[in-house]
């Protein structure tokens, strides 16, 4: 257990069953430094996303070990797990994915009120700094459905970071915008990495922004090169 | 608890932003609950009416004496034929008087026992009824007036005059409504019978009598004891028969057998002279409960499919969920508690609309011969059925719901995110 890495992995191997059992994943053993900015980069098929979802705690059907801010996390059960993704994980994806009947605000305040550590006026306090930082505030009491597709990726970034998580995951996180949005997201992404010392995790297959992380991670046929 | 109230908060606004099926579900709730209450209300009326028209005038225990074979012959007490076979042709049965031997002893003891409520003492004639030329079988009963009023609802059945006639007039009468009707007679005429024996007699009409049974009205009057046993010759003590009212009518049973194991007279408990009553109540209760439930399954079934739906559109949300670190145990609940809202609402939605249903029917006139006690159809409100309407309406829906919670909890939520 290497006490520098926030997030790390040991031979992590992953079998698709159907419609044929298939390798996808060969000993992937890596290292999430704390405050680093990663890409993962490969084509599409190489495994990339399956690796991630492993890494986020979603997916639990793997063999190797999982290692998460220096807790073992590979035998927890799921509500455990769950907790661990709440607490020190957060999640943008390449589809927005807010709940579209909620307002903005409801949206990022949701994960906090989950954990349960503050008062929901307290809650709401943060989700407006959260808000107002990714300069989005204004739409706080929008309906999420009412946002376009750039302002959604950043209320999902507000979300991602409302319980001050260890590692920010990411799929995709600028695939669905036009190229000034994915401007825009990836240049908060990369704020965030260096102003806060937030430890971020990106798939991407854009290789220009990939060349602007700390570091590149290369996959090809479900191994790391 | 806090963990709580923010799954019930997340349930509400997924049921508010899409008002339209959350209400058609709701209602189909309603109208289960609500057709439930009001045939229940209103067949376990009919019911207790029913019931009500026979058990209020029907005595518990009816005492009278009976001619009936010997239940021991001469021949079987015989000693030195006691181990023969023995075949009796033609047996006749032993000679009875009709009137109840030592009559008065047995009510005075009827009246302080301790299950009793009271006791009447009857004593029937037969007559005839005289129209002109012509000859109407009838039956006069010699009753006491302020006991039948007091124990059988005698005055309910009195449709015009007054029945205390009886016991302020001499010779007085309350007339059956077919026999009036037969003999154009109506209050304060006079009418002649005559007894057994050819006497006749002239009775003033003090009131008209209708118990809803046509062979009961064409032939049954009422007079006085007095009068009755005077029409009859007899004297005072003379009585044909008792009625008996216990304050427990379970009791009926056991004592009437005792009367009859102790005393030289028959005793006919409520229960084997009705015997066909209680059956018919069952079976009408048995098919409400059948239908009723059916339409409750209907509504559960409506639910069910609703939440399944929404299941399916709801798929996103859910990954989100999990993957922002809710359990799958949290999105269960969210939609159970989905299912129980539509439940709780819907439910008493269906109590309100079928008290409401009920007062309706229990202020339609409902007139009918047969019945001149009821002036509006019965309804029975009894709070029971309010209380099992909502607790299954709840079970019901906590059932439908149950199951496409379940299919919530265990989705997947990466299949759902890659599946995009």
């Amino acid at each position: 257990m290497n006490k520098n890495c926030i997030l790390e992995t040991n031979a992590i191997n992953k079998y698709f069953e159907k419609p044929v059992r298939f390798h996808v994943l060969k000993d992937i053993s890596l290292c999430l430094h704390r405050g680093e900015f990663v890409s993962i980069m490969g084509k599409s098929g190489c495994g990339k996303s399956t690796l991630l979802y492993i890494l986020s705690t979603m997916d639990t059907n793997y063999d190797g070990q999982l290692i998460i801010d220096g807790q073992d996390v590979t035998h927890l059960t799921r509500p455990q797990l769950a907790g661990i993704r709440n607490e020190k994980i957060g999640f943008v994806f390449q589809f927005h994915y807010l709940l579209p009947e909620f307002s903005v605000l409801k949206n990022v305040m949701l994960p906090a009120l989950k954990l349960g550590r503050k008062s929901p006026a307290e809650v709401r306090e943060d989700a407006l700094n959260r808000l107002e930082m990714l300069d989005i505030k204004g739409q706080a009491h929008k309906k999420a459905s009412m946002l376009s597709g750039g302002q959604k990726q950043r209320v999902a970034i507000a979300r991602a970071l409302i319980n001050n998580p260890k590692i920010i995951m990411g799929d995709e996180p600028t695939g669905n915008l036009d190229s000034k949005n994915s401007e825009n997201v990836f240049s908060i992404l990369q704020q965030l990495s260096a102003d806060h010392q937030l430890s971020l995790l990106i798939v991407t297959h854009d290789l220009d922004m990939a060349r602007r992380t700390d570091r590149i991670i290369q996959m090809e046929d479900g191994a790391i090169v | 608890m806090k963990e709580l109230r923010l799954i019930v908060d997340i349930s509400r606004t997924h049921l508010v932003s899409r008002l339209k099926q959350t209400t058609v579900a709701a209602l189909g709730v309603m109208f289960g609950i609500g057709t439930y209450i009001v045939m229940l209300s209103f067949m376990t009326g009919l019911n207790q009416l029913l019931d009500g028209l026979v058990l209020n005038r029907t005595p518990h225990i009816q005492i009278y004496s009976e001619s009936k074979p010997s239940a021991v012959q001469p021949v079987e007490m015989y000693a030195p034929f006691a181990d023969d076979r023995h075949i009796i042709h033609s047996i006749k049965p032993d000679n009875q008087l009709e009137r109840i031997h030592n009559a008065l002893h047995l009510l005075d003891e009827l009246r302080r026992h301790h299950q009793v409520e009271g006791a009447t003492p009857q004593a029937v004639c037969k007559v005839f009824y005289l129209g002109g030329a012509n000859k109407f079988n009838g039956l006069l009963n010699g009753i006491e007036v302020g006991e039948e009023m007091r124990l059988f609802n005698f005055r309910d059945y009195i449709v015009a005059g007054d029945v205390t006639t009886l016991l302020t007039r001499p010779n007085s009468i309350l007339i059956g409504s077919g026999v009036a009707a037969k003999l154009s007679l109506s209050v304060g005429d006079r009418v002649q019978v005559s007894g057994d024996n050819g006497t006749v007699f002239s009775l003033t009409i003090g009131g008209i009598f209708q118990s809803g049974l046509i062979e009961v009205d064409e032939v049954q009057s009422y007079v006085s004891l007095r009068t009755a046993q005077q029409i009859l010759g007899e004297g005072r003590n003379y009585i044909s028969r008792i009625h008996v009212k216990l304050t427990d009518i379970d009791d009926a049973v056991p004592l009437a057998q005792y009367i009859g194991r102790n005393y030289p007279v028959t005793a006919l408990d409520i229960k084997a002279a009705n015997a066909q009553f209680d059956t018919g109540s069952d079976i009408r209760t048995l098919i409400t409960y059948a239908v009723s439930i059916t339409l409750l399954i209907v509504a559960g079934f409506g639910i069910y499919n609703i939440l399944n739906m929404f299941i399916y559109e709801k798929m996103n949300d859910i990954a989100i969920l999990k993957a922002t670190g809710f359990t799958g145990q949290d999105v269960q609940w969210m939609f159970i508690s989905q299912a129980l809202t539509i439940g709780v609402v819907g439910g008493l939605l269906g109590l309100l609309i079928g008290y409401v249903g009920s007062v309706i029917i229990d202020r339609t006139p409902f007139v009918t011969e047969a019945l001149p006690t009821v002036d509006t159809y019965p309804v029975n409100f009894a709070p029971m059925y309010y209380g099992i309407g909502i607790v299954f309406a709840i079970s019901s829906t906590f059932l439908a719901g149950y199951l496409p919670a379940r299919k919530a909890k265990k989705i997947d939520p990466v299949e759902v995110i890659r599946g995009r």
